[in-house]
């Protein structure tokens, strides 16, 4: 029973360490500058996790494999209650090991949330409502149009509630995709209407909740042109399944000649440059 | 402390009426079976929802008859829609959080050995403890009726998940549905619940700090009375937070309170404050409900675990022939994860919005309950080394436990970075987690725990043949289940999605998706002979004499089924640690707590040689 049991916690653990390793089902190539640091990260704890997992299933199917009950009379186990040694080794060694991950683990989320956008940065207001994202875009002049709330009306296709009457917001363009230059920092202004949603492009390497009542500016680098899929990740309702929404990473002239368009020409190019670029789905 | 006279503080005379006897009985071990019995019947609707939800991932247009004919909202024509779909993802969530993992491992097993564990006659307050039984059952009869109170609404219960975020939660009827009566339902039932895990948790601590038996000094202690201790402790500290959030929570939704809905809001096309059906609401905190209900939830994960931590090293030491190893470090494990416990919310609200320097120390701090953690595994795989193993049922779910713990909690490492997190939360790596560490592994704690304790309980020993048959299944059901899930998490699956039709990155993972639905099938499937094993066992099993596996604890000492009063009359005094098992020069290789004639060097106070 125990040399059974011990065999199946190995092909067990054999089995699911191949599933990582084969790197069948794994990350999206990353698109963003701090996307690779993140998967290096990721490397070495999946490395610390891979070895604790293997050494202890198999230390654990090693001890169940040998220290079986013979049943001869007289045959006992050890009489030992521990080892005061040890149980310092252990600890001492875990505590540093788990504790150099964290500090390590906290650079990419440093660079990212501890500091304001760069000066300069491409930077879109996102609106997220059930079951759909807006983006806001400031137009020519660069300045975003006055929005509140009270002005909102879905049924008129306001959807972040820009205010007519302010003379910045005749520039703007609000439209349903996402697009953003390549190689240039992007602050992304995130808020939400109505329940909290969550931003989520896997390829990006990154994700944050729009919360309602609250403006969020993350920032981030995309660093490769394409077309990727947008995913909402925070349960927000019935259709969370599809609030899909699309992020074009663009070059620099199609970008720039795309973001002093009209909303209506804005809107026709963005329909052209979607079918254009495929979707990268790995 | 321990030979303090407790006589007469809690002495009830034996019951005669079947009502006083089985329904509102004072009797902690009576009490203790009714609430494994309600955990039984729990997990059983909680289970039901997880085969249902596998059935709509993988097939999501298939048109199953009997759903269409059983839920004519919900499935109509037999095609699960996604808010029927979100519904039952909340309420598996909640009943087996809630109904399975709190009531079974503590209210069950703690209340029926705890008072035997430590020489005591019954609990310090009986008739509190017959309170927080038939309380936690109210709330039960609740979150039942949440379920049918929402058939208009086409769904089995509010589709908020089992974390219940505002607003969507807070919005009523106009967020959509699900949001309407049965979210009410469910806010009361979990306040109902809080109520009767507090009254528990007063009764635990001071049952076990004033009325154990002579000799019984804390560190002679079983490791299961030390880890209900520590759960009840965390009980009382985190419930009342969570009850407090819930009443906030339901007077934004009946009163027009503003606790955690923020101004501005404009929800379905209508404005906060322009319609009766949307009342204004201004300065509300979404994330106000995250941190209050975290501050519960994660002290929650460890009221869910520390009990099946407590029975897996107590049924380790017995089969392995051996003391537990480092007996002292665990039970300062124990503590150090408890405590810990309460610093650690906020790693599930990295990306909520919340500080981005408190996510920092959230951080930190939750590797550091690895450390507590492991120091665990490396005991109980030092209990097994030099071990004489008898590998029953119990004991394979005892090593199953390890081997689940050690596989569920060490993803912890990936998760609890706040860098990683930009791409692991939310995806179906937090519930590949979870599921094995605080569900699976603590359900085999309880596995481990019945197969052991049935004997004591009823006379009868569990058929051990089913019960290895359920065991086999189970251990490789439960890898299959989870661990393809890590990697759905990897590529970026997002959890509690009704089906991944939409989104091209998802396409690659179909045969992993229909893979665990299958496993999980099979897996549910087995677990109906467990429940035959259950009843025909108590009919039919082989007759246990009074110490069925030659163990060493107090529960053995006394008669099987244990009398009302639990000692006959008579306290035992105890003279050894909890696990002196393989004592050189002893007669067997087991020496009872309540063994005076035999000497044991160690003497259970110094945990070291």
């Amino acid at each position: 029973m125990g040399r059974v049991l011990a065999v199946i916690i190995w092909i067990i653990t054999a089995l699911s360490v191949l599933m990582f390793v084969s790197k069948k089902w794994w990350f999206p190539a990353a698109i963003s500058e701090h996307g690779p640091a993140l998967d290096r990260q990721f490397l070495i704890t999946i490395l610390v996790v891979g070895i604790s997992f293997a050494a202890a299933q198999i230390g654990l199917g090693w001890m169940v494999w040998k220290y079986r009950d013979t049943g001869k009379a007289g045959d006992r186990g050890t009489y030992t209650h521990g080892s005061n040694r040890l149980e310092v080794l252990w600890t001492v060694i875990t505590a540093v090991v788990f504790i150099t991950l964290a500090v390590m683990g906290q650079s990419v989320w440093a660079q990212l949330r501890l500091h304001d956008a760069p000066a300069g940065s491409y930077t879109v207001e996102v609106v997220a409502q059930q079951f759909q994202w807006n983006f806001h875009y400031p137009g020519k002049d660069n300045v975003f149009g006055h929005t509140d709330p009270k002005l909102i009306d879905d049924s008129a296709l306001n959807y972040v509630g820009l205010d007519p009457g302010d003379p910045n917001a005749k520039d703007d363009a609000v439209t349903a995709s996402l697009v953003v230059p390549v190689n240039r920092p992007v602050e992304l202004r995130l808020r939400s209407k109505d329940v909290i949603h969550s931003f989520w492009v896997p390829p990006l390497r990154f994700k944050q909740d729009l919360v309602p009542g609250m403006e969020i500016k993350v920032h981030f680098t995309p660093t490769k042109v394409g077309k990727y899929e947008l995913a909402c990740a925070e349960l927000c309702g019935q259709q969370h399944y599809k609030m899909r929404a699309f992020m074009l990473v663009l070059p620099d002239e199609e970008l720039n000649a795309i973001r002093v368009m009209s909303q209506e020409q804005f809107q026709a190019r963005m329909t052209e440059l979607l079918a254009k670029y495929p979707t990268v789905i790995d | 402390m321990s030979d303090v006279s407790h006589e007469g503080v809690h002495r009830h005379p034996a019951p005669t009426g079947f009502i006083r006897k089985y329904i509102f009985s004072l009797d902690h071990k009576v009490i203790g079976i009714q609430y494994i019995l309600l955990a039984l019947a729990a997990v059983l609707v909680g289970m039901t929802m997880s085969l249902l939800m596998r059935l709509k991932l993988s097939w999501p247009d298939h048109k199953f008859a009997l759903l269409g004919t059983l839920f004519k909202a919900g499935a109509p024509d037999g095609v699960m829609n996604p808010e029927f779909y979100l519904s039952l993802v909340t309420m598996h969530g909640t009943i087996m959080v809630f109904f399975v993992l709190t009531t079974a491992p503590q209210g069950g097993f703690g209340n029926y050995f705890l008072p035997i564990q430590i020489g005591a006659e019954d609990m310090a307050f009986p008739t509190l403890n017959m309170m927080s039984f038939w309380v936690t059952f109210i709330g039960f009869v609740v979150i039942l009726a949440a379920i049918f109170f929402s058939g208009a609404e086409s769904t089995v219960g509010p589709i908020g998940g089992w974390t219940g975020y505002a607003p969507l939660s807070a919005l009523g009827a106009i967020a959509g549905p699900g949001q309407g009566m049965g979210m009410n339902l469910w806010i009361i039932s979990i306040a109902i619940f809080c109520v009767g895990s507090l009254l528990g948790a007063l009764n635990f601590i001071t049952t076990l700090l004033n009325m154990r038996t002579k000799g019984m000094s804390l560190m002679r202690m079983p490791l299961t009375c030390w880890a209900w201790f520590t759960t009840a402790v965390l009980a009382l500290l985190s419930f009342p937070v969570l009850l407090g959030g819930g009443i906030l929570l339901l007077l934004d939704r009946l009163a027009g309170t503003s606790f955690f809905i923020p101004g501005g809001l404009y929800v379905s096309g209508v404005l906060s404050g322009t319609n009766p059906n949307f009342p204004l609401h201004t300065g509300g905190s979404p994330i106000l409900w995250q941190h209050l209900f975290w501050f519960f939830g994660h002290p929650e994960v460890y009221i869910a675990i520390l009990p099946g931590m407590g029975a897996t090293s107590h049924i380790l030491a017995t089969f392995a022939r051996k003391p537990v190893f480092g007996y002292r470090a665990m039970v300062f494990a124990i503590f150090a994860i408890g405590l810990l416990g309460f610093f650690v919310w906020g790693h599930h609200m990295f990306i909520s919005g919340m500080s981005p320097y408190s996510a920092i120390a959230f951080s930190v701090l939750t590797l550091s309950i690895g450390v507590p953690s492991a120091v665990k595994t490396f005991n109980w795989i030092g209990t097994l080394w030099g071990a004489r193993i008898r590998f029953t049922t119990a004991m394979l779910f005892a090593i199953g436990f390890v081997s689940l713990f050690v596989s569920g909690g060490i993803t912890g490492l990936i998760l609890g970075q706040s860098s990683l997190d930009l791409a692991m939360h939310d995806t179906y790596i937090v519930p590949a987690h979870f599921h094995l560490v605080m569900g699976v592994a603590s359900i085999f704690g309880m596995f481990a725990a019945i197969y052991f304790w049935f004997p004591k309980m009823f006379g009868r020993y569990l058929d051990e043949r089913i019960g290895k048959i359920h065991f086999w299944v189970t251990f490789v059901g439960v890898y299959c289940i989870f661990v393809p899930m890590h990697v759905m998490g990897l590529v970026g699956m997002p959890r509690r999605y009704s089906q991944f039709t939409e989104y091209g990155f998802l396409n690659k993972l179909h045969p992993l998706v229909l893979f665990v639905s299958i496993s999980a099938i099979i897996t549910i499937t087995v677990q109906l002979l467990f429940y035959f094993n259950l009843v025909w066992s108590l009919f039919k099993g082989a007759k246990a004499p009074d110490n069925a596996w030659e163990a060493t604890t107090l529960e053995w000492s006394t008669s099987t089924p244990p009398p009302h009063d639990n000692f006959a009359g008579v306290l035992p005094t105890v003279y050894h640690g909890p696990y002196e098992f393989a004592v050189p020069g002893a007669p067997n290789d087991f020496v009872m707590q309540t063994d005076a004639e035999v000497e044991v060097s160690s003497n259970g106070h110094n945990g070291h040689h």
